[in-house]
């Protein structure tokens, strides 16, 4: 069957199954809107969690960062799955204690006050919007390489099925929606990356592959790949650093926390039944997160290698540029992929001296994207990637949205506007909320600030320097008062805003970047997006400080960290 | 369900942040240690085709990570347990 045909069947099946559900699953409470009913299976919720987890980013981008980057890039495999452990052990367990229904929520009950609730409702809003504009592009992208259709129908569609489950359902339709989406997901990830593997090393497993030899010779994948892009002039695929050591340490590190401290992970655990079932359902979300980030390094080296053999065929051989493949023709007309005819011989040089070069872009995304195809597997395969970028795209988008709206509905409107308002109001709320949220989302894609592309990586560091260290103060600390816990966040969103302006431009315009966007003048070599750590430990020191000189915070208070310490009985019951 | 005297509650929350200790030691050995600081000494050792730093930091960190995680909540399970405070 035709490619085209192929790909709107798949993509057009997938959408159903999301609006069946849909209709299956309305919300008829706030509880079922903001918590999904708070019935939720662990296993179940741990597959909704990596599917709200892994992003266009995941799923498009990183395993292109890595081909690139290649050891250098394993900050995001660690920094991105070692954040569960955190949050695991931190915050997952005493926030579904607490037993609410959002984050800034605790924030304001912990510490006594409406203006730290209101400051996390700043600080969430901003990490969730900035995260969601990529997912917005992405699945705009995605619509317009894989359906040919413009990138603003594309967006369009994309955010009527993202309103139909959202909007009707709220955390309940997003959770087993997410559900489906990760089933989508990770089968559009895994069975490509299997074929490759088994192509180039015989082994079914990618993880195993890529520690083997290739097919019919004695040579490791590893030690090719190594010697293949040493010959073009790059560093050691498999030593190569990513600027420093220091700087890998805090770029992780910030990915980590970070991670711990995104509202939308960390809501989902407000959907589960139990205290021990937002440990368990921690550990399941990481297993099938760890899935498709072990798979990832795989993909990298296998299409890095790849890639190199489709234009070095054999060595010192270049490919003739008229006999390039139909995949290098498709991916030309979108931009991603260019070459550029420097020492006009008609054939295409790639080297890592821009001088002779001639692969002049050759975009992350697209090692994701074409590489069913530049391994020559069946349409049907090409087809499923492009579903399971969309599923990426729409389930991170729909729990980001939720965020976004259970904060203004829950933490701003019945928190503080109108704490009177009845519970049937404050449902019809949410799904207002939800729908500008969607609509402004949806404006931000259509029309992407200037600042679009540097912003996940921001929301990480936004996230590790405000959310994070003010929700383990507020559990491990009982002493953290609100002054303190308000100055933290203040002092550590600030900061890390001040050090990514300072190198990249007051709200990302460049020429505002009084420091200049280069290696030299970066505090301690540590870049821009890898500052969150810093940020954290910022927050958490302004924080103690200010707490030690404030009173202490009142019994209430302290009883009620007692309380969310332990699963059960500790003090007085303290349900809503 | 009963309630914990506060040495009871004390004894709960030490047990729990000694675990917690315990397995941040390992979550950091394997990550920040084998996979970032120690990744050059650790790629002399050659495991099949990897190199041992390289596939501390790209591939066995993560199976790590998640060991731990379903281990904390075993361990936390039999705390509870223990302490009579599991939720009903």
């Amino acid at each position: 069957m035709e490619l085209q045909t192929l790909t709107y069947l798949v993509v057009g099946a997938s959408f159903a199954l999301y609006i069946g559900i849909a209709i299956w699953s309305r919300a008829g409470s706030t509880k079922d809107f903001y918590v999904a009913g708070g019935g939720v299976h662990p296993v179940a919720n741990g597959m909704a969690t990596a599917a709200d987890w892994m992003s266009a980013a995941s799923f498009i981008s990183m395993a292109g960062m890595i081909a690139f980057m290649g050891y250098g890039g394993s900050v995001f495999l660690m920094g991105w799955t070692g954040g569960f452990v955190i949050l695991a052990m931190f915050l997952a367990p005493y926030l579904r204690k607490y037993g609410k229904f959002t984050v800034p929520e605790f924030i304001g009950d912990r510490f006594y006050s409406k203006a730290a609730r209101a400051v996390a409702v700043v600080c969430l809003i901003i990490c969730s919007v900035t995260y969601v504009i990529g997912q917005m592009k992405g699945i705009g992208v995605a619509f317009s390489r894989f359906l040919e259709v413009d990138y603003g129908t594309g967006l369009l569609v994309g955010m009527c099925i993202v309103f139909f489950y959202a909007v009707l359902g709220g955390m309940k339709g997003i959770t087993y929606t997410q559900i489906a989406q990760y089933c989508v997901l990770i089968m559009a990830y895994t069975i490509p990356a299997i074929f490759i593997s088994l192509n180039l090393t015989g082994n079914p497993f990618p993880q195993l592959g890529l520690g083997s030899t290739l097919t019919g010779t004695d040579t490791y994948l590893l030690d090719k790949l190594d010697q293949m892009v040493m010959e073009l002039g790059f560093n050691e695929y498999t030593t190569e650093y990513r600027l420093s050591g220091l700087n890998m340490f805090a770029y992780t590190a910030s990915l980590m926390i970070g991670t711990a401290g995104l509202p939308h992970v960390i809501i989902r655990f407000f959907t589960v039944p139990k205290v021990r079932d937002a440990r368990s359902s921690a550990g399941w979300a990481l297993l099938f997160i760890a899935i498709l980030y072990t798979t990832a390094p795989a993909v990298a080296g296998m299409a890095r290698l790849n890639l190199m053999q489709t234009i070095e065929p054999t060595p010192g051989e270049y490919l003739v540029y008229e006999e390039r493949p139909d995949w290098f023709r498709n991916w030309e007309t979108t931009g991603l992929l260019a070459f550029e005819d420097k020492n006009q011989d008609g054939r295409i040089q790639y080297s890592a001296d821009p001088a002779v070069n001639e692969m002049v872009t050759v975009d992350n995304d697209i090692m994701v994207l074409a590489n069913p195809e530049i391994a020559q597997l069946p349409n049907w395969v090409i087809a499923l990637v492009a579903a399971g970028g969309l599923a990426a795209a729409l389930s991170t988008a729909a729990g980001l949205l939720l965020a976004i709206a259970s904060a203004i509905s829950h933490d701003l409107l019945k928190g503080m506007i109108a704490p009177g308002i009845s519970e049937r109001a404050e449902l019809r709320a949410s799904r207002v909320a939800m729908a500008a949220a969607i609509a402004g989302a949806g404006y931000l894609g259509f029309n992407p600030p200037g600042f679009a592309a540097g912003t996940v990586a921001l929301a990480f560091g936004l996230a590790a320097s405000s959310i994070f260290p003010a929700l383990m103060m507020g559990i491990f600390s009982k002493r953290t008062t609100k002054e303190g816990a308000i100055a933290g966040m203040v002092a550590g969103i600030g900061v890390t805003l001040f050090y990514v302006f300072q190198h990249k431009g007051i709200m990302f315009i460049a020429s505002t970047a009084f420091l200049g966007d280069m290696p030299a003048n970066w505090f301690l070599g540590i870049e821009p997006n890898a500052f969150g750590a810093v940020g954290a430990i910022v927050n958490f020191t302004v924080a103690m400080l200010v707490s030690r000189v404030t009173s202490a915070p009142p019994e209430s208070v302290q009883e009620l960290v007692e309380h969310i310490r332990v699963p059960a009985g500790a003090s007085a019951a303290h349900d809503h | 369900m009963s309630r914990l005297t506060e040495a009871q509650a004390l004894a709960y929350w030490r047990r729990n942040l000694a675990l917690m200790f315990k397995l941040l030691v390992v979550w950091f050995v394997v990550s920040f240690g084998c996979g970032i600081l120690f990744v050059d000494v650790l790629n002399q050792i050659q495991i099949g085709g990897y190199k041992l730093g390289f596939w501390f930091a790209q591939q066995g960190s993560i199976y790590v990570f998640v060991l731990l995680i379903f281990y904390y909540t075993r361990k936390m399970g039999k705390l509870d347990r223990e302490f009579n405070v599991e939720e009903d």
